[in-house]
């Protein structure tokens, strides 16, 4: 009844092969691999591999096999804006842990 | 636009399908009657927490302990705090109020899912039930306070992880909940009805649901951490295995100062409702009114470690956290402004709401500004963990939330069972209740400032005097309370046949027959103004 909204599958205009899930999928397994490998390197490295390298594979993740990608804007600012909440969480948080 | 059929439907509380009695409410879709399930356990939830807190300040009349064990006492706090914030305060009239009257003020039949709409009343229940069976089962009622902090709730024996898990069930309730509010807001408003022609109820409730969904999943999984703990001993907030405490308090406390605001964001909205029907006027500043709302949930989302002052964290984080306490006193200030800005030079029609609405922004006055002397860090570290803290959020959950939610019962009452209560009965009862209130919460902040620690289960000398006074302004807050239950249960069963709008107030609700049709609208209204034209209505007539 609203007119202000379209429903979000209007903005579905393709949709992912095969191909495409393998190349993420492979990806998604270098990208573990480099995190362990970096956590190997010490402490520092493996926070700010997991600080980097995490989000990047679950964006990865939302992007393709939660199909955000093929989505509306409305879907994707609601997104970004639970990812935005989560951010100053943590960069709150930092400003406790990082100057004890 | 839909229309509806032309034939007149019947009362939402007329048994029309193939269910009858009890069984016709348990299987419910319709968001009226949801609204109505969620409050009638809630009242029963806050009279038993009431009848604890009535115990509590018992004890607390003498200096010697003879009503109860000090672990008793210890378990009492922790119940009575489960069930006034898990139960009452947090769905409180989001849930209630939210779920009868926000489809009906945008125009709209049901909420967007009207099944998930049960299933969250459920996943109540069955949370409360949880709650409930955590005082008598396993190691018994926990022992911890409301807040479950760790390394102390690992440890005790007490039955803590079945109530953690029932918050975890309650958390999910206010999770789909959320949803189905900003679902149904983004897309069930009539036609016309534009952001800024919605009802600022709306936009508290829409508040709301974001921080509901957003910052519930935080607390829901640091409580599941809790019990993994417990059983397992992962050793995630365990200083014994490297665990971090702190990390606790920062986990359960940036969802549980945002539940605050779900507490009073809805209450805000009702006044905001209230206000502008009594003084037949249109709300003063309407969008500084709508965008505060959002101002406070967002901020209101940032300032969670001002609880932590004294726990030992960073000084950065300190003053921090200090400067976004301060912060988030203005848009606060702002919605008080906005109120008393419309009752100025209105036409005042003092009514059992309006009273209730000036007693919430009193009360809530002294609530938010015993809140912001705590954002100064030196007076903070000495009123810590005192009895100024439980008086001030008394001021905040009771005298803001509790009264709001009593002002908007009074409001919507008419509407919501189509009869009058007893108008002499509620002046009656509000005279004890404001004078026990202020008795008893007001000595807590003087027995806070004075230096006496909460949750002790005794008292040194210097402190008695004041204790006796609170408790005696408990009894008159109890009597009140009661004697204001008891008339509206009166009116339920036995009032006057109310008008369909006895307040001439102009939202959709009060275009509508009290009570509602089940569908809410015979024709889904289009809407060509916004929500508070009294003028225009003037110059019709």
């Amino acid at each position: 009844m609203s007119e202000h909204v379209e429903p979000a599958s209007e903005h579905a205009t393709e949709h992912p092969g095969y191909g495409t899930f393998i190349k993420v999928w492979l990806l998604l397994l270098i990208l573990t691999g480099c995190l362990v490998g970096v956590s190997h390197l010490g402490q520092t490295y493996a926070v700010w591999g997991l600080l980097t390298l995490t989000p990047l594979k679950a964006g990865l993740v939302f992007y393709f096999f939660m199909h955000l990608k093929y989505e509306g804007p409305l879907f994707k600012v609601v997104v970004l804006v639970t990812l935005g909440t989560l951010l100053i969480f943590f960069a709150l948080l930092f400003s406790d842990v990082a100057f004890h | 636009m839909s229309t509806h059929a032309a034939t007149a439907q019947p009362s939402y509380l007329v048994d029309t399908g193939s269910r009858k009695g009890l069984m016709a409410w348990l299987t419910t879709t319709d968001h009226k009657r949801i609204g109505l399930l969620y409050l009638y356990a809630m009242s029963i939830f806050f009279l038993i927490a009431m009848g604890i807190g009535f115990v509590m300040r018992l004890v607390q009349l003498t200096s010697y302990q003879k009503l109860i064990t000090a672990q008793t006492y210890n378990a009492l706090f922790t119940v009575h705090g489960v069930i006034m914030i898990f139960l009452f305060v947090i769905p409180g009239l989001s849930a209630v109020f939210g779920n009868f009257f926000l489809p009906i003020l945008i125009g709209a039949k049901d909420v967007s899912f009207p099944r998930l709409n049960l299933a969250s009343w459920y996943f109540f229940m069955a949370g409360a039930i949880l709650a409930v069976l955590s005082l008598f089962t396993g190691g018994g009622a926990p022992d911890t306070g409301w807040s479950f902090y760790a390394p102390f709730s690992l440890k005790t024996g007490t039955n803590v992880s079945l109530a953690v898990f029932a918050a975890f069930v309650l958390g999910f309730s206010s999770m789909l909940t959320g949803i189905n509010f900003i679902t149904t807001i983004h897309r069930l408003r009539a036609p016309g009805m534009h952001w800024f022609r919605m009802p600022l109820f709306c936009w508290a409730v829409y508040s709301t649901a974001w921080i509901q969904i957003l910052a519930t999943p935080i607390v829901a999984i640091t409580l599941v951490l809790v019990i993994l703990e417990r059983f397992f001993g992962i050793g995630v907030f365990d200083p014994a295995k490297g665990g971090d405490p702190l990390l606790y308090q920062h986990l359960f406390w940036i969802y549980s100062h945002p539940a605050v605001y779900i507490m009073i964001l809805p209450a805000m909205g009702a006044i905001t409702e209230i206000i502008p029907t009594f003084a037949k006027r249109t709300i003063f500043g309407y969008k500084a009114i709508a965008f505060s709302s959002m101002a406070i949930a967002g901020v209101g989302s940032l300032v969670w470690a001002h609880h932590m002052f004294t726990s030992g964290m960073s000084g950065m984080a300190l003053m921090l956290f200090s400067l976004l306490t301060m912060i988030v006193a203005v848009p606060s200030a702002v919605k008080v402004f906005n109120w008393v800005g419309t009752l100025y030079k209105g036409s005042i029609d003092f009514q059992p709401p309006l009273l209730f609405a000036l007693t919430f922004i009193f009360l809530f006055c002294i609530g938010g500004l015993t809140g912001v002397m705590q954002g100064a860090l030196a007076v903070n570290v000495h009123v810590h963990d005192t009895y100024f803290i439980v008086g001030h959020f008394h001021y905040v959950m009771f005298g803001g939330t509790g009264m709001a939610f009593f002002a908007a019962l009074l409001y919507w009452f008419p509407k919501m069972w189509g009869r009058m209560y007893s108008k002499a009965a509620i002046y009656a009862s509000w005279f004890p209740i404001f004078i026990g209130f202020n008795l008893l919460y007001f000595g807590m902040l003087i027995l806070g400032l004075m230096g006496m620690p909460r949750r002790y289960y005794v008292h040194l000398p210097q402190f008695h005097t004041m204790h006796v006074v609170a408790t005696v302004g408990s009894w008159f807050l109890v009597l009140g309370l009661l004697l204001f239950f008891g008339t509206l249960l009166y009116a339920i069963l036995w009032g006057e046949k109310a008008e369909d709008n006895p307040w001439g107030g102009v939202t959709l609700e009060w275009s509508l027959p009290s009570p509602p049709i089940q569908e809410n609208f015979e024709e889904i209204p289009t809407i060509t103004h916004g929500p508070y034209e009294f003028e225009r209505l003037e110059g019709k007539s």
